[in-house]
């Protein structure tokens, strides 16, 4: 059996991806807790509106810098933090930014505040900007990403180069600046009907606004080239997380072929809530004497219902790990209620350092 | 608290707004909701809007059951031919710059997602001409993602203040945020962090929408088979047998199942459908939910 040590052991970085509703932030911070279990200095980082790590570690509020999860045995340390992206964003800009005059024009443009609030996009990229500068800090010796729930799993490895492009997009601030007239002979009858269609503020604020954010954008850029760097780099491992369903299992392989065809490290998947092996029904016990036959017939049809799990479960399995042949597969089963808490964690941790 | 007999007015709205986290069967629900309303003589149309590459348009995918993959592109098109004409909005599509800035304007693809949507569930539709739908249902994003989708509107309206995206997207918002037109469907799991995220969205929807959510609809819950004092005899013949492991098993799932649905009563009325023993949930499955769910509806 696999054991998500020999994933974790030697990184310094650990992606856990996974579509929605499989046990990704259970998954990402038990794989955080027996780090620290096994002496390390680990932090989970999840980036979630519903905040759902903080749930998970039973922690009323994660604030954007790492917290410390009392309670931990050992030498180990466990770290836990909920990316605020607004703040991470504002602190970027902070950065880049020449001057304050520049900094403030970019804070206070209704533009930028809505795109550092909004909920996709540039949510993805402030989680890899945090990352990326946690790492830089050398506080932690691992660092294990809960990535947010998309569609596509892995739509957040292409989130930086997305935001950069509308940014950077040299046309656009082009026509844009201020320096050619919305409404000359330059631009002319294409921009008469934007301004129809979308009302003149819009376009004045997308205009200051990339004023103002495309001298930082340069900065931008070099960073999220390192931070693409990193995640292609020995010190990350990307780890799946998927359920023992058929489209879950899909999932999972899509997702593995596509790391392999993007050149990033892939670590091994972990199968969660995996209907634990029954064995066959007994006969050793006479059920119909012992219990009367109606309580007993009961007992038989909800036994064969559970088998139909089983089966369904292990077939499954059977068919990730062929298809990964020699990568690992890492087994988690069922439990009697979901994750949420530090015992939930503990019991995770069994299964992942078997 | 809620009763356990409580009914849902949802099949008199024009659209049903139907969200939850990631994996809890959002889509399942839909489907179900879609079912009810057809057998009720209604003519329905389910969209999806959550990123996916298999866009589709308009289609019949059963008797009075209509199915449509909203394409935030295609919607654009639609938009712009409505709003400036055909031959000059072809242009416009065909231009980077303006691709850019449509782009670039945040939540604009959400605003022409859930704009279009807001176009079918009218009776006078502009675009299907013939007949308009009875009811529109829409497998919205999980609930982070929702919620930001029931706001754009009113970000545009405000943002963008003056002009013809301003005056539409307050339509939409105002039919977005009218109970009496579109309800919203909130689908948890029975297990403690879907609830605690339901919870969370259910304060949030009252919080920045002042709305509240019409029905929860609680997807998996375990069927309890066995007594407790059956439970009892059973364990009684030791852990060691498979069959009790399994009983045991059950009794505790949906003991603890029991509670949760207990947490979402105590904030929103809340409909059950049960956990089914089955490899894949094909279309009897679906077709079992939507007959537990169909006496709950109106």
């Amino acid at each position: 059996m696999s054991s998500i040590e020999e994933i974790v052991e030697r990184a310094e970085i650990c992606i856990c991806a996974g579509a929605g509703g499989v046990g990704k932030t259970s998954t990402s911070a038990a794989v955080a807790l027996g780090a620290a279990a096994r002496g390390r200095k680990a932090a989970v980082l999840t980036i979630d509106p519903a905040k759902r790590l903080a749930n998970a570690l039973g922690l009323e509020q994660l604030g954007n810098e790492p917290h410390r999860v009392s309670g931990i045995g050992g030498d180990g340390e466990l770290w836990a933090m909920m990316l605020d992206a607004k703040r991470t964003f504002d602190d970027l800009v902070e950065t880049y930014a020449a001057d304050t005059r520049t900094r403030d024009a970019v804070l206070s443009n209704r533009i930028y505040q809505e795109l550092s609030g909004a909920v996709s996009g540039s949510q993805e990229y402030m989680a890899m900007e945090k990352l990326y500068e946690l790492h830089m800090e050398g506080r932690f010796d691992l660092l294990v990403l809960d990535t947010p729930p998309t569609r596509n799993a892995l739509d957040f490895l292409d989130a930086p180069e997305r935001l950069q492009r509308f940014i950077d997009s040299r046309s656009l601030r082009f026509f844009l600046s201020p320096g050619v007239k919305l409404l000359g002979r330059g631009s002319g009858i294409l921009f008469a009907v934007l301004q129809r269609v979308t009302g003149i503020d819009l376009l004045r604020d997308l205009s200051d606004f990339f004023h103002s954010f495309g001298d930082m954008s340069a900065g931008f850029r070099a960073r999220a080239e390192r931070v693409n760097e990193l995640l292609a780099s020995e010190a990350a491992t990307f780890v799946l997380v998927a359920s023992p369903r058929r489209d879950a299992v899909d999932d999972a392989i899509f997702f593995h072929d596509q790391l392999v065809a993007r050149g990033m490290p892939f670590g091994g998947v972990v199968v969660n809530r995996f209907h634990d092996a029954t064995d066959a029904a007994s006969n050793d016990v006479d059920l119909v004497a012992k219990l009367g036959r109606e309580l007993a017939a009961r007992l038989e049809a909800n036994f064969d219902a559970f088998s139909v799990l089983t089966t369904r479960d292990r077939t499954n399995l059977r068919r990730l790990t062929e298809r990964l042949s020699g990568e690992p597969v890492i087994v988690v089963p069922e439990f009697d209620g979901d994750v949420h808490d530090l015992d939930g964690l503990a019991a995770m941790v069994e299964h992942l350092y078997p | 608290m809620y009763s356990d007999a409580q009914v849902a007015f949802l099949l008199d709205k024009r659209l049903v707004f139907v969200t939850g986290k990631g994996g809890v069967g959002k889509t399942t629900v839909a489907s179900c909701l879609a079912r009810v309303a057809a057998r009720r003589g209604k003519r329905v149309i389910v969209c999806e809007v959550a990123g996916d590459e298999r866009w589709h348009d308009e289609i019949e995918v059963a008797p009075r059951i209509h199915s449509i993959a909203v394409d935030p592109e295609l919607a654009m098109r639609e938009y712009l031919s409505d709003q400036v004409g055909g031959a000059l909005s072809r242009v416009m599509v065909s231009s980077r710059v303006f691709m850019y800035l449509a782009a670039a304007a945040p939540g604009l693809r959400e605003l022409l997602m859930i704009g279009k949507v807001w176009d079918l569930a009218q009776l006078d539709q502009r675009r299907t001409g013939d007949t308009p739908y009875d009811l529109v249902i829409l497998d919205a994003p999980a609930t982070g993602h929702a919620l930001g989708m029931l706001r754009t509107p009113r970000t545009f309206r405000d943002v963008a203040r003056v002009g013809p995206i301003s005056r539409q997207a307050g339509k939409i918002d105002k039919f977005l945020t009218d109970p009496e037109l579109t309800a919203i469907v909130a689908v948890a799991a029975p297990e403690e962090m879907p609830v605690n995220e339901t919870i969370d969205f259910i304060a949030a929807l009252g919080d920045e929408m002042h709305l509240e959510p019409d029905a929860v609809v609680v997807n998996g819950v375990y069927p309890d088979h066995f007594r407790d004092h059956e439970i009892t005899a059973v364990e009684a013949l030791g852990a060691d047998l498979p069959q009790v492991r399994a009983a045991l098993a059950t009794h505790r799932r949906a003991r603890h199942h029991r509670n949760q649905v207990r947490r979402l009563r105590r904030r929103a009325p809340a409909l059950i459908l049960p956990f089914l023993f089955e490899a894949e949930l094909g279309d009897d499955s679906l077709e079992q939910l939507s007959r537990v769910l169909e006496p709950r509806l109106r």
